[in-house]
């Protein structure tokens, strides 16, 4: 279920890569995975992306931001929302990881362990600050859909974490 | 319009997740904490994002040019189609969660049935909302536990509201002739057969939450086919006030 073929001309990745979340501007949204296809036809350019949670207001924000990229790059461009299938954190890819940690937010764990730090309370996931795991959950919901808060009882630092989702 | 009970039973679908997740949003900033006021409201965020998709994909079936915020926003009461129990008011705490708690675990049954309808757009919604909704039912379910077995006080308002709001369940397995027509195809799910693992699985969470499971046969009906209760006029006002004062109002 979560591999799934991603369609995309390699002369746009470049492009592409340009254009952030902007909830989390640090990450490109080919890191982030939502971008599904994008192909040249004739002189437009079809990109289909989906959304990471279906009430992302980020999402149409997203759309605008491709068009605009593509257009400074000299391409019209249509955007589809696809649906299916659906996105999943598996998608971000490492140095989308990365480029969240150093944000600070502590990347998706997988979903077992994911479960057992919110609902469980196990003291698993690290802070993004001093990298301690002596952490706790504030509240399983966040500042957005994605994310949970966070706080570490080492060095007090409060992070959100990127709540896995499969 | 050509696939009449088509559009009428995603609306079916759909309108649960719009007026639940305007009672929802109504929490904003007045949650009993930070963070249940948070999670109040993204979860409605979530329905509402859930919603979109159901509505677009409506548009598109009636094929006259209605938008989403169309279907949203200039509907009467009576077409409105959602269940008695989403519209119940937020009458403190407990009755927000025991609300959220028995909707959901319907919810994610029948998502997990919707799956495997074989209209495509559907079963990819279902696919996309179902992760959303065990998120949504992990919280409830866990609320309900906390109240029902913290203090006497959060256990009696707990328990208060459960027998309150439980005889909004049972309409949730009535099927309209919108769903018959549509479990007859092979696209909507056959709600009557949730029933019984429904109950078995809300009966087993009071239970683990110490709480009595009620012995009520007495249950309402009526929002499936437009007869709500008092609540919903004052919900559409609210939620279609723009459209009504200012019509054609764009963002």
């Amino acid at each position: 279920m979560t591999t799934t073929e991603q369609n995309i001309d390699k002369i746009l990745i470049p492009i592409l890569e340009q254009v952030s979340d902007p909830e989390i501007p640090v990450l490109s949204i080919m890191d982030m995975g939502v971008v599904r296809s994008a192909t040249i036809i004739g002189d437009l350019v079809k990109v289909e992306i989906t959304p990471t949670y279906s009430g992302c207001p980020a999402m149409d924000v997203i759309g605008d931001d491709i068009k605009k990229a593509l257009k400074h790059a000299g391409y019209e461009s249509e955007i589809d929302l696809i649906l299916h299938p659906a996105w999943t954190t598996d998608w971000i890819t490492p140095r989308g990881r990365k480029a969240l940690e150093d944000y600070g937010i502590a990347a998706p764990l997988e979903a077992e362990a994911d479960k057992d730090v919110l609902l469980h309370g196990k003291r698993i996931v690290k802070c993004t600050n001093c990298g301690s795991q002596n952490t706790r959950l504030v509240s399983q919901f966040g500042s957005t859909a994605c994310k949970a808060q966070f706080q570490c009882d080492d060095c007090q630092e409060p992070f959100d974490y990127f709540k896995c989702l499969k | 319009m050509k696939n009449e009970n088509l559009y009428n039973y995603i609306l079916g679908i759909a309108d649960n997740s719009l007026i639940l997740g305007q009672r929802l949003g109504e929490l904003c900033g007045h949650g009993p904490n930070l963070e249940t006021d948070i999670a109040c409201t993204n979860i409605s965020l979530d329905l509402f994002g859930q919603v979109r998709s159901y509505f677009q994909y409506a548009g598109k079936i009636a094929g006259d040019g209605r938008s989403e915020d169309d279907i949203a926003m200039l509907r009467k009461e009576r077409d409105y189609k959602n269940v008695l129990l989403v519209e119940q008011p937020n009458t403190n705490f407990a009755y927000t969660l025991g609300r959220q708690f028995l909707f959901d675990a319907y919810h994610l049954m029948f998502l997990r049935e919707l799956q495997k309808s074989t209209d495509l757009t559907l079963s990819a919604i279902a696919n996309k909302c179902i992760k959303e909704v065990s998120y949504h039912e992990r919280f409830s379910s866990d609320w309900i536990k906390r109240l029902g077995d913290g203090t006497d006080e959060s256990k009696a308002k707990i328990q208060e509201a459960i027998n309150d709001l439980w005889m909004y369940t049972d309409e949730l397995f009535h099927q309209t002739d919108a769903d018959k027509a549509m479990v007859a195809e092979g696209i909507g799910v056959d709600v009557t057969q949730l029933k019984d693992a429904y109950y078995n699985y809300v009966s087993e969470v009071l239970e683990a939450a110490t709480l009595q499971v009620p012995e009520s046969k007495y249950f309402h009906k009526g929002g499936k086919h437009g007869i709500h209760t008092e609540h919903l006029g004052y919900i559409l006002a609210e939620l279609q006030y723009m459209q009504r004062a200012y019509p054609n109002m764009q963002w």
